[in-house]
C-alpha cells in the first residue's frame, strides 16, 4: 500500500521523477550528477529497479546506494567491484548506462553544452568545465537531463553556444547512423517533465508540476514545444518514497538545491 | 640502477615547447610539486595533456603554455577553474578539446605505437568541427564513418604516487590510478614523485605488487617529495586542502596569480612552501573527502 504524500517540497517532486526515468532500464549503471539526480536515482535502485547498478562517485560499484549526507568516510559502504574513471569508460562504450546530469544550454535537438558561452570558439565569453564526457555518453548510452532552472537561457532559441553532445539533429546526423541511434529519454526540469515523443524526435511536454500551467513552461523555452492534446500533472511522491529520501539525504541537502526550496505544489 | 634525483633534475630534461602529461584528475593526486618546480623555471610555450586542475590553471597563470589537451579543468568542489578560464577567455592559448574517453583512447594509441583509434565519440558535435587537427574517416568494415583520435604522444608524462623503489617501481594506493599508467605509456619519459621512498622488498610483502600498476621500464626518475601533491589529494595519506584551493581560487578575483606566486612559490623551495601552508604534519593531517 503506498498513501500519496500531502506535504512535500518541488526538490523531493523532483527525486521522484529522476528515479522514474530509471524505472525500466534493468541492470544498467544509473549516474546522477548532483543531489537530486543522485537522490533520484538512488531512490529507483533502492526502490522499484534493484537490478540498477551505482558508483560511490570514487572508485567502486555498490551494491547498495550511500546517503549522500550524513557520511564521515567511505567506511562500511557496500563495494561490489572496483569501478575507476578508466572501466567507468569501459561501462560506457559496452552502453549499459544511463546518466543524468545537469546541461548549462540545451536546444531544440536535445544537443548540450556544459563547455563554454558566447564569443568565438577561440576566445568564449565564458569559459565553463569542457565538453567532459558529453560527447562519449551521447553517442554510447541512454541519458537525460536535469533542469533545476526552467528558463530560456537554458533552453536556447538556436543551437547550443557549443554542442558538446549528439542529438536528434538531422543536419549532424553522422554517416550510416539513424535517428534511433540516439538515446535521449527525458528532460526533468523545476516546471516539468519533457520528452522526446514529438514528431521526429521534437521535444514536448510529458506532464507539468503541480501548480504549473502550460503556458508558463512554454514562455520559459526559447524553442517551440510539442504540446499533447492532454498534458498531465506530475505526480506527487508517495509517503514511503520521502521516507526513503530521507534516509538518502539524513542532513537535508536536497533542500538547499533549488532557489528558495519551494513547496511540491504551487498552485 | 638508482632513479632518484631532485625537481630540479626534472625541470632540466623538459625543453620549451614539449609536450607534458600531468597526471592525477581535477584535484586528485596532481604532481604539484613538480608544477611548482616548472613554475620557478624559464621553461615556456608547453603543450599540456591533462584531466586538468589547478596544475593546468597555474601553469596557463604563468604563462608557460602554449596549447591545453583537455576535456575539463576544474577543481571539482569549486567547478569552474579561475586561472584557466581567464586563458582562455582573453583568447591565449591553444586548445585541443576533447572527450574524457577519447583522452584516455588518444594516451592507449601513444602507448601502443598506433596513429590513430577509431571512436564514435565527437560524432555529430562540435568536436570534430573545432578541433581542426581532428579527422573523421570511413571504416573499411562497415559504411559507418568513425572519428581518427590521434596518438598523443607526450615528451614527458609528470606523476604523482604514494610510493616507490629508487628502480622506478611505483605503487598507488589510493582507489583509482586514473590514467597515470596510460600516462606513463604513452611518455618518452615519465617522472614520478612519490610520499616514500621504499626498499625493493617492500612490495613482495602481502599484496603490495597489485598496486603496482606499471612496470618500472617505464619510470625515468623518482623524486621523493612527501606532500608534494598538496594541494592536491593524495589518498589514502591525505585530502586535498579546500581553504587552500579556496584562496587559490580567491586570488584570480583579488590579487592575481602573481601575488598567489609571490607568496608561496617564487623564490620559496618546496620545504619553504609546506612551512607556508602550515608544514607537512597539517597537509597529511587533510581529511579525506567523502563523496
Amino acid at each position: 500500500m503506498t498513501t500519496v504524500a500531502k506535504d512535500y517540497t518541488l526538490a523531493e517532486l523532483m527525486i521522484v521523477q529522476a528515479a522514474e526515468v530509471f524505472r525500466n532500464d534493468g541492470e544498467v549503471l544509473a549516474t546522477g550528477i548532483g543531489v537530486l539526480p543522485r537522490l533520484g536515482a538512488s531512490l529507483a535502485m533502492k526502490t522499484f529497479n534493484q537490478d540498477l547498478m551505482m558508483t560511490d562517485s570514487e572508485a567502486y560499484l555498490l551494491s547498495e546506494p550511500n546517503p549522500i549526507s550524513g557520511r564521515k568516510s567511505h567506511e562500511g559502504q557496500k563495494s561490489e567491484t572496483w569501478m575507476g574513471f578508466s572501466r567507468i569508460f569501459d561501462n560506457v562504450w559496452s552502453r549499459k548506462r544511463h546518466a543524468m546530469i545537469g546541461p548549462t544550454q540545451i536546444d531544440k535537438f536535445g544537443q548540450a553544452n556544459i563547455s563554454a558561452l558566447g564569443g568565438t570558439y577561440e576566445q568564449p565569453k565564458i569559459q565553463m568545465l569542457g565538453v567532459r564526457g558529453l560527447p562519449g555518453n551521447s553517442i554510447s548510452h541512454a541519458n537525460s537531463f536535469f533542469v533545476p532552472s526552467h528558463n530560456t537561457r537554458v533552453f536556447v532559441e538556436g543551437e547550443c553556444d557549443l554542442v558538446n553532445s549528439i542529438g536528434y539533429n538531422p543536419e549532424r546526423l553522422p554517416k550510416g547512423y539513424v535517428m534511433e541511434d540516439i538515446d535521449i529519454r527525458v528532460i526533468l526540469t523545476d516546471l516539468c517533465v519533457l520528452n522526446f515523443k514529438g514528431p521526429n524526435f521534437q521535444i514536448g511536454l510529458q506532464s507539468v508540476h503541480p501548480g504549473i500551467t502550460v503556458e508558463q513552461v512554454v514562455a520559459a523555452t526559447g524553442f517551440e514545444l510539442f504540446i499533447p492534446e492532454n498534458v498531465p500533472t506530475t505526480e506527487a511522491p508517495t509517503e514511503e518514497q520521502l521516507e526513503i529520501i530521507r534516509g538518502l539525504d539524513p542532513q537535508d541537502w536536497r533542500s538547499k538545491q533549488l532557489k528558495d526550496n519551494p513547496p511540491g505544489d504551487r498552485s | 640502477m638508482n632513479k632518484q634525483m631532485s625537481p630540479a633534475d626534472v625541470v632540466s630534461q623538459i625543453k620549451d615547447g614539449m609536450t607534458i602529461g600531468i597526471g592525477g584528475w581535477g584535484p586528485r593526486r596532481k604532481p604539484m610539486a613538480l608544477i611548482r618546480e616548472i613554475l620557478r623555471s624559464d621553461l615556456k610555450d608547453l603543450t599540456i595533456v591533462a584531466y586538468g586542475g589547478a596544475d593546468v590553471g597555474m601553469l596557463c597563470a604563468a604563462g608557460k603554455v602554449k596549447k591545453v589537451v583537455f576535456a575539463f579543468v576544474s577543481l571539482d568542489f569549486i567547478p569552474l577553474e579561475p586561472y584557466f578560464r581567464k586563458a582562455r577567455q582573453s583568447g591565449s592559448i591553444e586548445t585541443f578539446e576533447i572527450d574524457e574517453g577519447m583522452l584516455l583512447l588518444g594516451l592507449r594509441a601513444a602507448g601502443w605505437g598506433m596513429p590513430f583509434m577509431p571512436t564514435q565519440i565527437g560524432l555529430g558535435t562540435d568536436v570534430i568541427k573545432v578541433n581542426k587537427e581532428l579527422k573523421v574517416i570511413d571504416s573499411p568494415y562497415d559504411d559507418k564513418e568513425w572519428v581518427a583520435m590521434p596518438a598523443l604522444k607526450l615528451d614527458v608524462a609528470l606523476l604523482h604516487a604514494d610510493r616507490a623503489d629508487v628502480r622506478g617501481v611505483c605503487q598507488i594506493k589510493g582507489p583509482d590510478m586514473y590514467m597515470d599508467e596510460q600516462m606513463a605509456r604513452a611518455a618518452n619519459k615519465t617522472f614520478v614523485s612519490v610520499e616514500e621512498i621504499v626498499e625493493t622488498d617492500f612490495f613482495a610483502q602481502g599484496d603490495e605488487s597489485r598496486y603496482v600498476f606499471w612496470e618500472r621500464s617505464l619510470t625515468t626518475g623518482v623524486v621523493h617529495i612527501p606532500g608534494g601533491a598538496h594541494p592536491t589529494s593524495c589518498t589514502p595519506a591525505y585530502g586535498f586542502d579546500v581553504p587552500h584551493t579556496k584562496e587559490y581560487n580567491a586570488s584570480a578575483k583579488e590579487g592575481g596569480f602573481e601575488a598567489y606566486a609571490d607568496k608561496y612559490i617564487n623564490g620559496k623551495t618546496e620545504a619553504q612552501y609546506q612551512e607556508l601552508v602550515g608544514g607537512l604534519d597539517a597537509i597529511k593531517a587533510i581529511p579525506l573527502p567523502v563523496y
